[in-house]
């Protein structure tokens, strides 16, 4: 994007890439951000895996380095449990609220959201400077927990009460809890600069239903994000009066820990706890979702060359997967004992949630049907999320039913579908959308080549890593051992999968490769003769036909568009080329 | 390099509104869900614990100096009736911090001036009545403020949104009072889940006037230059801090008989 540097104005560099108030920048400051916690995430989960596969075993290479930082916890370089712990929860967290919320949300709904309703720039500009900074400050607190005396957080991604208000003799939990605060906050500023971007700044003619499907997708997401997040924020500032006030919001009367009556007056409830926290995290896994659902219908519609099949319904299916999603959470909490006739009512909600899904899935393979498909990179991501995203969705079905759920729960098999549904799912929808909207931020197609090398080994690693453990998962193996269930006679069997999971992990890490060299090599690449066309993939929507590649800076668009008809008008009969953008009037 | 954002000043045609009333209201809903967690939480621990138990604090379960007991669950001690307990706790010597074991053993033997109390925030009723009115009182001058400038009145306008920031002031003065003679008595966030409760929803609460007290002296202040610029924004700014100030009155409106009077 330097080369599009000068429009006459000369900011200063502090300006005009680090405190900017413009959208695009501020997406592309995210998507670096999230990105870069994307890869951090995955290599703490390298560390797990390798405990797992050769527990008590010294990390090959950088053992010596973990030791020197987490002492005592790596002792001569093995992972530890305590250690183990440590990484299973920073994960979670990094992954879910550092990586994916800030590349779905953050980057890709900052950069394409505006551009795509026509916009000059989101509401509020300043605002929206304001978030992404938070999320900076919060990243800067979660990282930094690292290299604090007793290690980050260990009691999981969830930081379940008790066990995460009595570990007090180290800070780190008090980190974690401090950093969400800074994150949900950025969260919500985020959240209501989109929608009121969204409902005030559609250009002239871009009614509701002429919306793409990926603002849709952000609109929900941004709701969700504006309604559930503020419990946790409640309940973070409640955990942290528990740990640093000596409050007992989630201790309950008579705890002992260790042998010793714990010392705060008790009256509190842990399973409080679990509500607010799933009151949020449920709808979380919409916001997980969605921008990638939305991400995909783009890619689909534009490379099917044809109309996305069932838009409308696709749409009132999203909303009312919104409202749905704020009324199923405590199918995460069978294991609580909260009686029959609560775990029916949310055991129902989880069966009509899945409607609305499997109506956009299903949507989205009707919309294959009959088109002439180009299979180009961000294609193929698209395309194997379809099944992917099926496969999560499908194994998730067992755990909203609290007689299957009870003895999956706390097995490997959760844990095989959730990241059925977010990394093969989610990430993948990812990639493909900055495989798809590279070209409209450099002006400068990514490679093809790389781009295959890099989807055919992620898309077999992928399945590698995650199918072994729905198999483990049945067949009983816990999901919280350090040592992948070495110490179980009946999961011997299954133990060689802990090796094959290994392998995929460190197979899918060397997938990423090519990636990389992809990303960084386009960015400084020339610009071919020919490249930095308007519209390189033919497309209909207003980002691609009415601003340039890269876009101009600040404003966008030279003239404000004005929309004459929906969003997907591929291959109209009658029209002299397979697409019809929205802007373009009708011939009469 | 500027760009323009169109419905600043004037609001879009077909959603009537401009962007800084809606992002106040969807702010002011996120907020709601914030406080409502708080309230949900006071639902689930009042109904959990016995009154006194919520009030007071549960007495202690697990009695010092028998260590060879410390391993074990002593719940049942703790799920016993108050009354016996309390009889049991007399004569054992508290130490002026342990709030909780002194109001339980008091509950039941009636000696002391706690004694006849129903709950720790039964003094405070008086002042918070009278901080109850104070905010009220501050919505109404925000009102009278926002109503003065539709009248192109500056200086009526400065003179409410003036006394809104000092009404504001004397809420805080007396929730100083009201805190400070709490920790005089002994009580603290960590003496029972009720005061938990109370000392963090009205922190928060506190920490929304002092937010609200920023951007209204801001406003009335540095801020007030965009009158001679742009009124109709200026005006616009205006509605949307009193709907925030609405907001935080509501909430304390709220918190008032919840946590004082039910």
């Amino acid at each position: 994007m330097a080369d599009d540097a000068h429009h006459g104005h000369d900011e200063s560099f502090l300006r005009k890439y680090i405190f900017s108030t413009d959208h695009k920048v501020i997406g592309i400051q995210y998507a670096l951000g999230a990105l870069v916690f994307l890869l951090f995430g995955f290599t703490l989960v390298m560390l797990m895996r390798w405990s797992m596969a050769n527990p008590n075993q010294a990390v090959p290479f950088i053992g010596g380095f973990l030791e020197t930082l987490f002492g005592e916890d790596a002792q001569g370089g093995v992972i530890t449990p305590q250690l183990y712990n440590s990484f299973g929860a920073m994960h979670g967290t990094i992954m879910v609220f550092l990586g994916i919320v800030p590349l779905a949300v953050g980057a890709f709904g900052n950069y394409v959201v505006p551009l795509q309703i026509g916009a000059v720039d989101m509401a509020f500009p300043k605002l929206n400077m304001a978030s992404v900074w938070v999320y900076f400050v919060g990243g800067v607190v979660m990282f930094s927990s690292f290299f604090i005396p007793g290690g980050p957080a260990k009691s999981g991604w969830t930081s379940y009460a008790p066990l995460a208000v009595i570990d007090a003799a180290s800070a780190g939990q008090t980190f974690w809890l401090v950093g969400m605060i800074f994150l949900i906050t950025s969260s919500l500023l985020g959240a209501v600069n989109f929608l009121v971007t969204i409902i005030q700044l559609r250009a002239p003619g871009m009614t509701w239903m002429r919306l793409p499907f990926f603002v849709w997708a952000q609109f929900i997401s941004s709701f969700l994000l504006l309604l559930a997040f503020p419990p946790l924020e409640a309940a973070g500032v409640m955990q942290l009066m528990d740990r640093v006030a000596g409050t007992s919001f989630f201790m309950p009367t008579g705890l002992v820990v260790s042998g010793e009556a714990y010392s705060a007056v008790g009256g509190g409830s842990p399973i409080l706890w679990q509500h607010l926290f799933w009151f949020l995290a449920h709808p979380e896994v919409y916001v997980l979702i969605l921008p990638a659902l939305g991400i995909v219908a783009e890619i689909i519609a534009n490379n099917s060359r044809k109309p996305l099949w069932g838009y409308r319904s696709m749409v009132y299916s999203v909303i009312f997967l919104g409202f749905m999603s704020f009324i199923v959470w405590a199918h995460h909490m069978f294991l609580t004992d909260m009686g029959v006739i609560i775990s029916a009512f949310f055991q129902t909600t989880t069966m009509i949630i899945s409607i609305p899904s499997v109506i956009i899935i299903t949507a989205l393979i009707i919309s294959l049907w009959g088109g002439s498909i180009r299979f180009n990179t961000p294609m193929l991501f698209a395309l194997a999320f379809l099944p992917m995203f099926g496969i999560g969705g499908l194994t998730g079905l067992p755990l909203g039913l609290s007689g299957s759920d009870i003895p999956l729960h706390d097995t490997y098999y959760v844990i095989g579908h959730f990241h059925y549904v977010v990394a093969p799912g989610t990430i993948f929808a990812m990639f493909a959308g900055i495989y798809f909207w590279f070209p409209k931020i450099t002006g400068r197609k990514m490679n093809e080549f790389l781009g295959k090398l890099h989807f055919y080994p992620s898309f077999i690693f992928m399945n590698g890593i995650f199918f072994p453990m729905l198999i483990q998962g049945i067949a009983g193996v816990s999901r919280r051992l350090y040592d992948g269930g070495e110490y179980y006679e009946f999961s011997e069997s299954i133990l060689q999968l802990n090796t094959v999971m290994t392998h995929s992990a460190f197979g899918l890490l060397l997938a990423q490769i090519p990636f990389i060299i992809n990303f960084v090599w386009t960015i400084f690449r020339k610009t071919r003769e020919g490249e930095g066309t308007r519209n390189p993939w033919d497309a209909t929507t207003i980002e691609w036909t009415d601003a340039d590649s890269p876009p101009m800076g600040h404003g966008n668009f030279a003239v404000v568009p004005q929309v004459y008809r929906a969003a997907y008008e591929y291959s109209v009969p009658g029209s002299d080329k397979d697409f019809t953008p929205q802007s373009e009037p009708d011939s009469k | 390099m500027s760009v323009e954002i169109p419905y600043i000043t004037e609001p879009r045609p077909d959603t009537g509104l401009t962007l800084a009333k809606l992002g106040v209201w969807l702010f002011l809903a996120s907020e709601v869900m914030l406080f409502g967690a708080f309230f949900s939480s006071y639902v689930v621990l009042r109904a959990g614990n016995t009154w006194q138990d919520f009030a007071f604090g549960p007495a202690p379960v697990v009695q010092d100096a028998e260590s060879d007991e410390g391993d074990e669950w002593a719940e049942e001690e703790a799920a016993s009736d108050e009354t016996e307990d309390a009889d049991e706790h007399a004569g054992h010597d508290h130490s002026a911090h342990d709030a909780s074991a002194h109001a339980a053993d008091n509950a039941g033997s009636g000696h002391d001036d706690h004694a006849d109390l129903h709950s720790p925030l039964q003094t405070a009723i008086p002042m918070a009545t009278f901080n109850t009115i104070v905010l009220i009182t501050s919505s109404v001058t925000v009102v009278l403020a926002y109503a003065s400038l539709l009248l192109n009145n500056l200086g009526r306008f400065r003179f409410y949104f003036g006394l809104t920031i000092a009404l504001a002031f004397v809420f805080l003065g007396v929730k100083y009072v009201e805190y400070t003679s709490k920790f005089a008595h002994g009580y603290f966030p960590a003496t029972s889940p009720l005061l938990a409760l109370y000392f963090t929803m009205t922190f928060l609460h506190v920490l929304h006037v002092i937010g609200g007290i920023v951007v209204l002296a801001y406003l009335v202040g540095p801020g007030t230059k965009m009158w001679k610029t742009n009124p109709a924004q200026f005006t616009g700014r205006i509605e949307a801090v009193g709907l925030y100030w609405h907001f935080v009155d509501l909430v304390w409106i709220f918190l008032f008989p919840v946590l004082y009077l039910l």
